[in-house]
């Protein structure tokens, strides 16, 4: 049996989203900015999609919500457009995030710290999450955007957007979230979160990769990234992928569709996978149980290290994720992991398991069945788990 | 970075069979106990080495014969991605019939190759390479404790890249006899840097005493120095050629002859001349000057005086000397 856990990292394209973007291929071509029908044949459906996208956030008719490729780009778009607006050309010279946001952020801000701009990112508390006074200590007068992620990826825990958007506006900075975790998992309100700029990707919610948007809030200017032609209202130059985009519209017609099934049904699989798991001794949930999206479980194996982990899941069809640094290619451990501070033991023994409507019971049953072998074999190899670790430098 | 890079593939579509087949399945895992020690009439050794927090930790069991100093017996236990399993298994295999002191010689370039499908075509990705590492280090704790030594005396020499085993001295002399400039160079001459990259600089996985970066910019410093104390003792002793002088000596050199055989004829006509620059300008040093006082102007500066200036400092100084006036 193959058992896919790995939904964060992205999910199935629902059959049904391949369905609404299948005519657009062959049939449906045109080019949408083109005024003949082949062109202008693209359009009912890519408002249709629009339709979805708006109500599917809770955006006003009169905000933006722009098609992009990728959370990424979107995220680069707000970072570098507030640079260019509010720091290149005034008196502004402070970005706050935290140091557990996506790379896109981490690193456009890494990079723009390259350019002199001044950029704080704040720790996250035992339980991995950023508390919302937090922010509004760091907030000074030069501070022109604050970046803070709605999910995050390895623990699924919510961060107080709420609060935070609320501490944002009343001291007049932008507020920009990635909600890239958020979306078809939990309710995303972008009015009563008091929300800038937000930015997700398709693929994570059932639609196709290379597809994502930006959300800006009526009245706030931004810079594009992407300069040429006149397409998003010029704030995205670029023809529309028209298949794409209405895949999107659909996945996220759906994924509100599911958001009490994911709330019910894919966390009731979640905490069965879960209650199995920690029925193995000296395991545990890093970051707690409460407040997370229903879909991940972030678990500490100890003794057992995250790559072999992985493999031995892989050897049995099963896909799962680590933050371990040994699973990645440039060797470094996920920030997230590294977050946790407090225990460096789980930045190697994390695994992630995350979830999707498209899991069944039978899976996740095949799926603890896999996970207990693995934990016994690797158990048995292991010699941290058979003797207390001996304290040593690491570094070899 | 090019067409085979853009698409990154699986670390693990890298590990070779044998990797895969001991990470499945460790022929060596398990453990030595007192009783199967005096079974075989042999010495147990349990070493330790890494820890859980570091990512890799491993136990290495001996049982070794007091009379032969021979290891009988060899068995494992690690923590650790997958390549540290199938290291360490065939670390526990290879020391299995050899001496204690013939064990201390396996490194972790044996290691690796021994976990080859056919020698040419690595058995791990580069940034894998470090878990062999750890099975090479646990050999020379468990040899340490059967010795009763420190295990640093087995290490004769500072190893700056671990992966590749690479010496502080060897890459200094690398650095002085090729005369390199930057850490891509080191690479290409001793392969140090070129596998987990941690040695290159600090803010790899593994944080190191040393660095390539700071090797080379202090050996070049060093270089510097000595090319400074040749010339400036050289210079001290009157046997400094003009090539091997440094441009404030060149300047000197030059200054001391104009001083004492071509000023005096300016002055006696109410002119002089000042050195401006001296441009290397292989196989020629051209020096470039400007007449000054009745000199300037003169047309005999471009001619006669040109000719007088310039055959003196050749006679005196150097064959190669071009004097410009500007």
């Amino acid at each position: 049996m193959e058992v896919y856990l790995d939904n964060n990292a992205t999910t199935i394209v629902d059959p049904i989203v391949y369905e609404e973007m299948r005519p657009f291929f062959c049939e449906k071509y045109g080019n949408p900015n083109s005024l003949h029908r082949f062109g202008a044949g693209t359009h009912p459906k890519m408002m249709e999609a629009l339709d979805y996208l708006y109500s599917g956030i809770n955006a006003s008719d009169d905000d933006d919500i722009i098609i992009v490729s990728n959370a990424t780009e979107s995220i680069n778009t707000v970072i570098k457009g507030v640079w260019i607006d509010q720091i290149l050309n005034g008196n502004k010279n402070h970005i706050i995030t935290s140091e557990v946001e996506h790379p896109a952020v981490t690193a456009t801000c890494k990079f723009l710290e390259s350019q002199g701009v001044s950029v704080t990112y704040l720790p996250v508390n035992e339980n991995g999450v950023l508390e919302a006074h937090t922010v509004k200590d760091f907030i000074r007068d030069d501070t022109a955007l604050v970046s803070i992620m709605w999910a995050n990826n390895e623990t699924g825990k919510l961060f107080p957007i709420k609060e935070i958007g609320e501490i944002c506006k009343e001291a007049g900075v932008l507020f920009h979230s990635d909600a890239t975790q958020a979306i078809g998992k939990v309710p995303v309100d972008v009015q009563e979160a008091n929300i800038d700029f937000m930015s997700f990707s398709a693929h994570k919610f059932h639609g196709p990769k290379g597809v994502g948007a930006l959300y800006i809030k009526k009245g706030i200017k931004i810079t594009p990234l992407l300069h040429g032609g006149e397409q998003m209202g010029g704030k995205r130059a670029g023809t529309v992928d028209v298949a794409s985009m209405v895949g999107m519209g659909f996945a996220m017609k759906l994924a509100v569709e599911n958001l009490e099934f994911e709330a019910t049904e894919v966390k009731r699989l979640r905490d069965k996978l879960e209650a199995a798991i920690l029925e193995i001794p000296e395991t545990v949930v890093i970051g707690g149980k409460e407040n997370r999206t229903p879909n991940t479980t972030l678990i500490s194996i100890r003794g057992v290290e995250g790559e072999s982990m992985l493999w031995d899941l892989n050897q049995n069809g099963v896909g799962a994720s680590t933050g371990s640094a040994c699973a990645s290619e440039d060797l470094e451990a996920n920030p997230v992991m590294n977050a946790f501070g407090s225990d460096s033991e789980l930045a190697h023994t994390g695994v992630r398991f995350s979830l999707s409507r498209f899991n069944t019971e039978e899976q996740i049953d095949y799926a603890i069945d896999v996970i207990k072998k693995a934990v016994t074999r690797l158990r048995n190899i292991s010699s941290s788990y058979a003797y207390a670790p001996s304290s040593h430098k690491c570094g070899l | 970075m090019a067409k085979n890079d853009l698409v990154s593939g699986s670390i693990w579509d890298e590990y070779s069979n044998q990797v895969i087949n001991r990470m499945n399945n460790p022929q060596h895992q398990g453990e030595i106990t007192e009783e199967r020690a005096k079974e075989l009439n042999a010495k147990l050794i349990v070493a330790d080495f890494g820890a859980e927090s570091c990512g890799d930790a491993v136990r290495l069991y001996w049982a070794v014969d007091e009379a032969t100093d021979k290891i009988l017996e060899s068995k494992f236990k690690s923590f650790g991605c997958g390549t540290a399993i199938a290291s360490s298994d065939v670390m526990a295999e290879l020391c299995v019939g050899k001496t204690v002191d013939e064990a201390v010689k396996i490194t972790n370039i044996d290691v690796e190759r021994a976990l080859r499908d056919n020698p040419d075509t690595p058995a791990v990705p580069p940034q894998k390479m470090h878990c062999s590492v750890m099975a090479y280090d646990v050999i020379k704790k468990a040899a340490a404790e059967y010795k009763g030594v420190d295990m640093e005396s087995f290490e004769e020499e500072q190893i700056v890249c671990e992966c590749a085993r690479v010496s502080l001295a060897t890459l200094k002399e690398v650095i002085r006899l090729n005369d390199l400039k930057t850490v891509e160079e080191i690479t290409d001459y001793t392969k140090a840097g070129a596998f987990c990259k941690s040695c290159i600089k600090p803010g790899g996985h593994e944080e190191k005493e040393i660095y390539l970066v700071d090797i080379l910019a202090d050996t070049r410093a060093e270089m510097d120095q000595e090319k400074l104390k040749v010339a400036a003792d050289a210079s001290a002793s009157g046997t400094l050629s003009f090539d091997k002088m440094t441009l404030v000596q060149r300047i000197k050199a030059i200054d001391t002859v104009l001083d004492e055989d071509i000023r005096p004829m300016l002055v006696m006509d109410g002119g002089n001349m000042e050195i401006i620059d001296i441009k290397e300008n292989i196989p020629h040093y051209d020096l470039y000057i400007r007449y000054l006082g009745a000199c300037s102007g003169c047309a005999s500066g471009s001619t006669g005086t040109l000719y007088a200036i310039e055959s003196v400092l050749r006679q005196k100084v150097d064959e190669n000397i071009r004097v410009l006036p500007i």
